[in-house]
């Protein structure tokens, strides 16, 4: 779907950016924040049972502790007045209090989004590091033993399912070698292992097109032409190669941020990272709405953040753009 | 050559990049054993979130790691110890009850336990949900250092509802002007030193504690969802206990060098609760049926992998006096089951599922996810009933649905595992759960006269009654819950937890209230750090 700001003529292009992915964040909200409320109506069974259960437990859910919880919530009012007044604390950015804990949604999300952005930011860097050089090498002998070798990785780690992956470096890294802490969150060492199990299949991908990129600038007639003009190999790959393989790369990584929203989703889960993928996955088992919603929230916005970022990047490595623009 | 060379840079660029960021990280891993004990931290993994502060929600995970007290404490029988309270009575006629508060008790914040101030924390457990508003209370009142509690009729469960985390005393501090619940402050020997959640909290040793003080001096919990996970953290020896373990990984960590596995089995119960008004399952004999078709041996061997866990009667062996071990024990007989459908005039369809007057008989059968084992026994004993011709559709949804299906009268089977020492003397859930009206998780339109009697005379006999007289009300409801199958018992539960070899005196509390954080101490010699 083409998104179109309502006016983009004679602003840089930095505000360009910005008005375009703000009115594609207001829509994102409305949008998301719409499904998840019928989504979550049209489940089978009764909310205030199941907010019953997550507060007190399978122990002590009980018909009298679901009355409790239905008075106090007014979860008997109609739908439509329901749906309105959602969309009145949406625009007042009042998530509302979790059901579950009571907590201002804001304060809670607030809390976990830092985890999250720390945990993906990480991975994005580490995927950085691991996958560009590695793509680059390479791309620089197109068919040795370097780029086969890293063909065969990128299609084993792309195969591989996060949980998996996950486990195996726990196995690996915390219980054979026990040079890392297995899961958990407050050490700086605890990032590592989730962030690895984000990063590699991010990087696998990278890896590639990074490859690729690297093969067609290394064919190419400027690259050539540095090298004939008398520049050394790593000089023609600083001042031309570098970008030019960096803006396929980068743009792809707006594409690999679905695999990155995704897989917080498992991967906090599996080393008990306090972010909102974490949260959203109790959230839908407590039938926490307000929770739900505001992660979804959160994790649909985040998603226009990372790719305005993107679009940042981009164009700041590939000053053409600002011309086109 | 110059390829060669930029291949070389960058890879060695990558590696160093790569190795500064791990040795970064490593460098501030936590506790070694040659940390003093004073600094050391007992670290404990659980699957349980920190769901609120409310006492009736994650309350028990503040009991637990000795934070709070309740008035009452209780040994591994189930026996009433003294908590807050150091001494408690009752009036002849077992409705006023008086229990005096331990003197030299203090909260967190050096304030002393006043009794007008424990009553107010009891009437406002009772005007919530949770096991003190199933109490036939009439008035909580304080007096000198005492709080006593007025009932409508007697009621000889009181102390050991007064011993369930729902009812903990909470320093007036603990509060915010709302009356909600703040912060944590209690009287334990542990107070807690910081609060994350709903993943993880840390305590230390209260220095001003009346009673013994702990050996250990900080502790944390750290709620990690996925079993595997907490199995792998102690295995690694990041943590030096684990609860809730997956059947697979506790085959794998009995065998492992690095870690011991604590078990012990606990007043809880995986029963199928059945719809006795539903007009197929009336008659006993249809429950029965039910009954002989399952294969208990079997689902405790193979799914929950301890065959000690075969369920021959309702209650385990850890509740001592409600095991009758001369009852018979509840057997498979897949062929008397199928005689028993026919005597009740069902006949055998072409796929072997039973019908009569053009309908097959096929119930749904309901459970929830949120304990593993539940979904693979469903699993089990659909295909176990379908041998016998009864044909089952599984649906797995939230554990509250089945109490709403019970309220609305759609259930017909479900599948739970029923804890019958949530307080240490299980008359409190058994009225629930076989009382008139039938419980959330016990029978469903099921009457029982004598059983009713029998329950209504032991929950209000006089504290001044012989053991005798209790013991021979327990055997009978014990005997008639047997025969007339109201639910229909499927296995037992063990309480398994992997400690770490650096860590002694670890025993597991059979009721669930304590990880007796305060008995353990670091092994000594400590063990090398691997």
């Amino acid at each position: 779907m083409q998104l179109h700001p309502p006016a983009r003529i004679g602003l840089h292009p930095f505000a360009q950016i910005g008005l375009h992915r703000l009115w594609q964040a207001l829509l994102v909200a409305l949008v998301v924040g719409t499904l998840t409320f019928f989504l979550l109506r049209l489940l089978p069974g009764d909310m205030a049972f199941r907010i019953a259960a997550s507060r007190y437990g399978y122990d002590l859910v009980s018909a009298a502790a679901a009355e409790s919880v239905r008075a106090e919530l007014g979860l008997d009012r109609p739908m439509f007045l329901a749906l309105l007044s959602w969309w009145r604390d949406l625009m007042q950015l009042n998530l509302g209090n979790s059901l579950v804990s009571g907590e201002p949604v804001l304060h809670e999300l607030a809390h976990e989004l830092g985890n999250t952005l720390q945990l993906a930011g990480v991975a994005l860097l580490l995927s950085a590091v691991i996958g560009v050089p590695l793509g680059m090498l390479a791309g620089s002998r197109p068919g040795g033993v370097i780029d086969r070798v890293t063909l065969a990785l990128a299609v084993l780690l792309r195969a591989l399912p996060p949980f998996v992956l996950g486990l195996v470096l726990i196995v690996v890294f915390a219980v054979q070698v026990s040079v890392l802490p297995a899961a958990g969150h407050g050490a700086p060492s605890h990032i590592v292992l989730p962030a690895l199990t984000l990063a590699l299949p991010l990087a696998a991908l990278s890896c590639r097109v990074a490859r690729d990129a690297m093969v067609s600038v290394g064919q190419s007639a400027y690259f050539a032409f540095a090298l004939t003009k008398g520049l050394s190999q790593r000089q023609a790959l600083l001042r031309h190669g570098l970008r030019n393989v960096g803006v396929p790369v980068v743009a792809y990584l707006g594409v690999q941020m679905v695999v990155l929203v995704e897989g917080v989703v498992i991967v906090e889960t599996l080393f008990a990272w306090p972010g909102i993928g974490h949260a959203l996955v109790h959230a839908i088992f407590g039938r926490d709405v307000p929770m739900i919603q505001g992660t979804a929230l959160a994790m649909g916005l985040l998603f226009v953040l990372f790719n305005a970022l993107i679009d940042v990047a981009c164009h700041t490595i590939d000053p053409r753009r600002k011309a086109t623009s | 050559m110059r390829t060669s060379l930029i291949r070389r840079r960058c890879l060695l660029a990558a590696m160093a990049l790569i190795g500064a960021q791990a040795f970064a990280q490593t460098t501030s891993q936590i506790p070694k054993a040659a940390d003093t004990p004073s600094t050391a931290v007992l670290r404990i993994v659980g699957p349980w979130e920190i769901s609120g502060l409310e006492p009736a929600s994650a309350g028990y995970l503040f009991a637990r790691m000795r934070v709070t007290e309740t008035l009452i404490d209780a040994d591994d029988s189930g026996r009433a110890l003294p908590g807050l309270a150091s001494r408690w009575e009752a009036s002849s006629d077992g409705l006023r009850w008086r229990f005096e508060l331990r003197a030299s008790a203090r909260f967190h914040d050096g304030t002393s336990v006043a009794a007008d101030h424990v009553a107010q924390m009891l009437r406002r457990a009772a005007s919530r949900p949770g096991v003190l508003a199933n109490a036939p209370i009439k008035l909580i009142s304080a007096e000198a250092g005492a709080v006593v509690v007025q009932l409508n009729k007697p009621f000889a469960a009181l102390p050991a509802l007064l011993s369930h985390s729902s009812t903990m005393v909470l320093a007036p501090s603990s509060f915010d002007a709302k009356g909600g619940v703040a912060r944590i402050i209690g009287s334990g020997p542990f107070r807690i030193t910081s609060l994350d959640p709903p993943q993880r909290f840390e305590v230390s040793a209260f220095d001003r504690y009346d009673g013994a003080l702990p050996l250990i001096q900080n502790a944390s919990y750290l709620s990690v969802s996925r079993a595997e996970t907490r199995a792998l953290m102690v295995e690694a020896a990041q943590v030096e206990i684990a609860f809730g373990l997956d059947p697979a990984s506790l085959e794998r960590l009995r065998k492992s060098s690095r870690v011991r596995v604590e078990s012990v089995t606990i007043p809880r119960t995986m029963i199928l609760k059945l719809n006795a008004g539903h007009r197929w399952l009336a008659d006993v004999r249809a429950r029965e049926a039910i009954s002989l078709a399952l294969n208990r041996a079997g689902i405790a061997r193979a799914l929950l992998r301890d065959p000690a866990l075969t369920a021959n009667q309702l209650f385990p062996p850890t509740l001592a006096g409600w095991h009758v071990p001369t009852l018979p024990p509840l057997r498979m007989d897949v062929v008397r089951a199928r005689e028993l459908w026919s005597e009740l005039g069902w006949q055998r369809g072409r796929d072997g599922i039973f019908e009569r007057n053009g309908e097959r008989l096929s119930f749904t059968l309901r459970t929830f996810p949120d304990r593993p084992e539940l979904p693979l026994v469903v699993a089990a004993i659909q295909e176990q009933l379908r041998q016998s011709g009864v044909q089952i559709r599984v649906a797995i949804g939230n554990s509250g649905d089945i109490p709403l299906r019970h309220r609305d009268g759609s259930l017909e089977l479900a599948l739970a595992a029923r804890q019958y020492g949530l307080v240490p003397d299980p008359i409190g859930t058994l009225l629930q759960d076989f009382g008139t009206k039938g419980g959330d998780w016990g029978a469903m339109h099921w009457k029982n006269g004598s059983l009713q009697t029998a329950l209504n005379e032991l929950s209000s006999l006089p504290p001044t009654a012989t053991d005798a007289e209790r013991m021979k009300l327990r055997a009978f409801i014990a005997q008639v819950l047997h025969e007339e199958l109201p639910v229909i018992p499927v296995a037992w539960y063990r309480q398994t937890a992997a400690v770490s070899p650096r860590i002694d005196g670890m025993t597991i509390d059979p009721l669930e209230r304590s990880y007796r954080i305060d008995r353990m101490r670091w092994a000594s010699p400590a063990p090398r750090e691997r």
